[in-house]
């Protein structure tokens, strides 16, 4: 488990985890270019280093086939600020960025599938990448900093990731890693909007995207001791309801296989998923109820 | 707590060689010895030099051995797990729960050992349900009904500690029987008895009730605090649960919490069936309502019931309007881990490593650990064996006991299974 913080390490040091959406099929048709979401994003990624000079970030690329590191500044040797011109973080991040690009662009020709079931991305890798990097981190000992992992995400959610993202979410509350969660898209993720509500963390979508800068730099750089003292955007009910494993649709009340826990829509004679043959539903339901209810409404 | 101060039992424990004595014979200088055990972690080499002992690639080893014997098992039987529990944990608070030697007492120790148990209990298998019941003056009492929420069972458990008396292992099957055999026909009953006493007081005969309890299909499993009954060796035997005897109280930890996890299935146990069970949403923070719960207005949070549309402060409930189970999403979530677990990653071999031709990549994919060079030392890396990444020891144990995802498959959409890339 991971140690306790110590006040050795000030409260307000973060290793803030970006996971940064480079989805080309989102991007080409998102209202801001690609170019401005990334000066914004290195404005933001500057002035978190400039918070605190131990303040750390790593960058990890969400694409539509992989997931990498892009930019890590505990390992960036070359603090570039003293030359003058481009700082080595952009230089850096940009080059790695798109090499990133390139090969998941490749990936996608080599494998050439539909381009509808490539329009979602892999935010369940890089989401699994970013929390083995925090449990280093973890390991590191008492002196270290306060990790949190930020979602810049645009692209809509792929239901095949359901299970994984939320392994994923669940595993960050464990360790008691907020997941902040700046969605770009259109309508709202049901994913980020979990994963922020489960963990603690913020979810935010921007409603004027020329601001982004400001939404980053006023909500999402605040480090968690400061968030104690701050009113910082609360959420707006969140969809937990589930989605059933036969038609895939959206449900608020089902039936669950007590075996597999599947969800399914309507009474079936048999579960798809582990194959157990089910009796009847509803008078066994009914009469647990009857037998469990204790003060009797009148 | 320290586990060098459960050691000084009455000849129960067989390492139980040395000399500790209680703490106020013991000078300051001898307790810092006495509490670290310093000899333990050394150990002989096959020269017969003294070493420290390595404990990471001990701890890996362990796991690794864990592991396995949970993937053979799945992969021998497709085992169903009992995701849905209905399990009682009956705590023995006769008079030989007082004993002194688990300090402050054994009362004491299991009591702070449930607390942790029961919510590693809810984390695990949110949508089961605990109850908890004590025997004291050889009768049981129920302290609290079965219920879904951790905190009421704690509070119940820490304001009822204080022990008298006889231990009855018959009234406790008894009582829980009752209560047992009242749960819908999916559920699995289970109930977890922590047997301080080393002897049974009962009114009549317990072998009959240890028949009746095999009849209504409840797993009976016993963790003895002071030495192995037989009384407790043939309830199991007979229920098919698991018995076992603690040494010290970090041992009785590692017991209590193997219990945690879902119990693989007997088919007979539990009739599969469906359950018709609702997804309230969340309301928005502002909203006023009375709930149905507690009978008083509340601001913001709670949910609403699909059906009869009652507001509820807290899930997983059931609805106390129209008996609708709710739940949320996150709740069934959570336990799909136990039923899409990962493949243990292989050990990435030596000549693989040492070969100058393969060009192995040289961090770990999860973490960007780098790795040491590979020396005489056997595994320095595993490798999942479907994407063919490699990870550091310390991700995988990660990987595997908290996050139950595989960075490398979840990053490259051509190798996920036929399941996620379906058209």
């Amino acid at each position: 488990m991971p140690s306790a913080p110590t006040k050795l390490y000030a409260d307000d040091v973060s290793l803030l985890v970006v996971l940064l959406d480079t989805n080309p099929f989102f991007w080409s048709t998102s209202s801001l270019p690609f170019s401005k979401f990334l000066s914004h994003v290195l404005s933001f990624l500057n002035s978190i280093l400039l918070l605190n000079q131990i303040n750390q970030i790593v960058v990890i690329a969400t694409g539509c086939n992989s997931c990498d590191y892009i930019y890590d500044s505990s390992l960036s040797t070359n603090p570039g600020i003293e030359n003058g011109k481009l700082p080595a973080l952009c230089s850096e991040l940009l080059k790695k960025l798109e090499d990133f690009v390139t090969r998941d662009e490749q990936l996608n020709k080599q494998h050439s599938l539909p381009p509808t079931t490539t329009s979602s991305s892999l935010l369940s890798g890089s989401l699994s990448m970013a929390l083995c990097y925090i449990q280093r981190v973890f390991r590191s000992g008492p002196l270290r900093p306060h990790p949190r992992i930020l979602c810049v995400q645009g692209s809509s959610d792929g239901p095949e990731q359901y299970v994984a993202i939320m392994n994923s979410i669940f595993s960050a509350q464990r360790s008691m890693v907020p997941i902040d969660s700046c969605y770009i898209g259109s309508n709202n993720s049901a994913f980020l909007q979990q994963a922020s509500y489960i963990t603690g963390g913020v979810y935010q979508k921007p409603q004027q995207l020329d601001g982004l800068f400001q939404y980053l730099s006023t909500v999402f750089a605040t480090d968690l001791h400061s968030r104690a003292f701050l009113q910082l955007p609360k959420s707006v009910g969140v969809d937990f309801r589930a989605s059933c494993f036969c038609h895939k649709k959206t449900i608020d009340m089902g039936y669950i296989c007590s075996v597999c826990l599947s969800i399914f829509c309507k009474h079936h004679k048999k579960c798809s998923t582990c194959g157990s043959v089910f009796g009847q539903a509803q008078s066994d339901v009914a009469s647990a109820s009857n037998l469990k209810r204790k003060t009797p409404e009148t | 707590m320290n586990n060098g101060n459960g050691r000084r039992l009455n000849g129960e424990t067989e390492e139980d060689d040395d000399d500790e004595g209680s703490e106020g014979d013991l000078d300051a200088w001898e307790r810092t010895y006495a509490d670290e055990r310093s000899w333990e972690s050394l150990q002989e080499d096959e020269s017969g030099l003294l070493r420290p002992v390595d404990n990471t690639t001990l701890y890996h080893a362990q796991y690794r051995r864990r592991i396995r014997s949970l993937s053979s098992q799945a992969t021998t039987a497709r085992i169903q797990k009992g995701l849905i529990r209905y399990l009682y944990i009956v705590v023995d608070l006769s008079r030989a729960a007082a004993e002194m030697d688990y300090r402050p007492s054994r009362m004491a120790v299991v009591a702070k050992h449930v607390e942790a148990f029961i919510r590693e209990f809810f984390d695990q298998n949110p949508l089961s349900q605990l109850g908890l019941v004590t025997i004291k003056d050889g009768i049981a009492h129920c302290l609290t009904d079965l219920g879904g929420s951790p905190e009421s069972h704690v509070k119940a458990l820490m304001g009822k500690l204080e022990c008298s008396g006889e231990s009855s292992l018959q009234n406790a099957l008894d009582l829980v029987h009752g209560y047992l055999n009242q749960i819908p026909s999916y559920g699995h009953r289970e109930v977890l008895i922590l047997y301080s006493a080393l002897s049974t007081c009962d009114p009549g005969d317990i072998l009959e009730t240890i028949q009746k309890c095999k009849k209504s299909k409840m797993r009976c499993s016993v963790i003895g605090i002071s030495a192995e009954i037989f009384i407790c060796k043939h309830l199991c035997q007979e229920t098919g649960g698991s018995y076992s005897v603690a040494m010290d109280e970090s041992h009785f930890k590692e017991l209590i919490l193997e219990h945690a996890p879902p119990p693989p299935a007997i088919a007979e146990f539990a009739i599969a069936n469906l359950i018709k069970m609702g997804f309230p949403q969340r309301a928005a923070e502002s909203s006023i309502a009375i709930c149905s719960c507690h009978k008083e207005a509340k601001v913001g949070g709670g949910y609403t019931c699909p059906r009869c549309k009652a507001r509820v402060c807290e899930l997983p409930t059931e609805c106390r309007i129209c008996g609708l189970t709710l739940i949320s999403s996150p709740h069934l979530a959570r336990s799909y881990h136990h039923l899409f677990p990962i493949v243990p990653f292989d050990e990435v071999s030596p000549s693989v490593l040492n070969d100058p031709h393969n060009r192995l990549p040289r961090s770990c994919f999860g973490c960007q650990q780098s790795f040491p060079n590979p020396g005489n030392k056997p595994s320095l890396r595993v490798a999942c064996p479907k994407c063919k990444q490699h990870f550091c020891l310390d991700c995988d144990i990660y990987i595997h006991e908290s996050l139950h995802n595989c960075p490398g498959c979840e990053s490259f959409r051509h190798s996920k299974s036929p399941i996620a890339t379906e058209e």
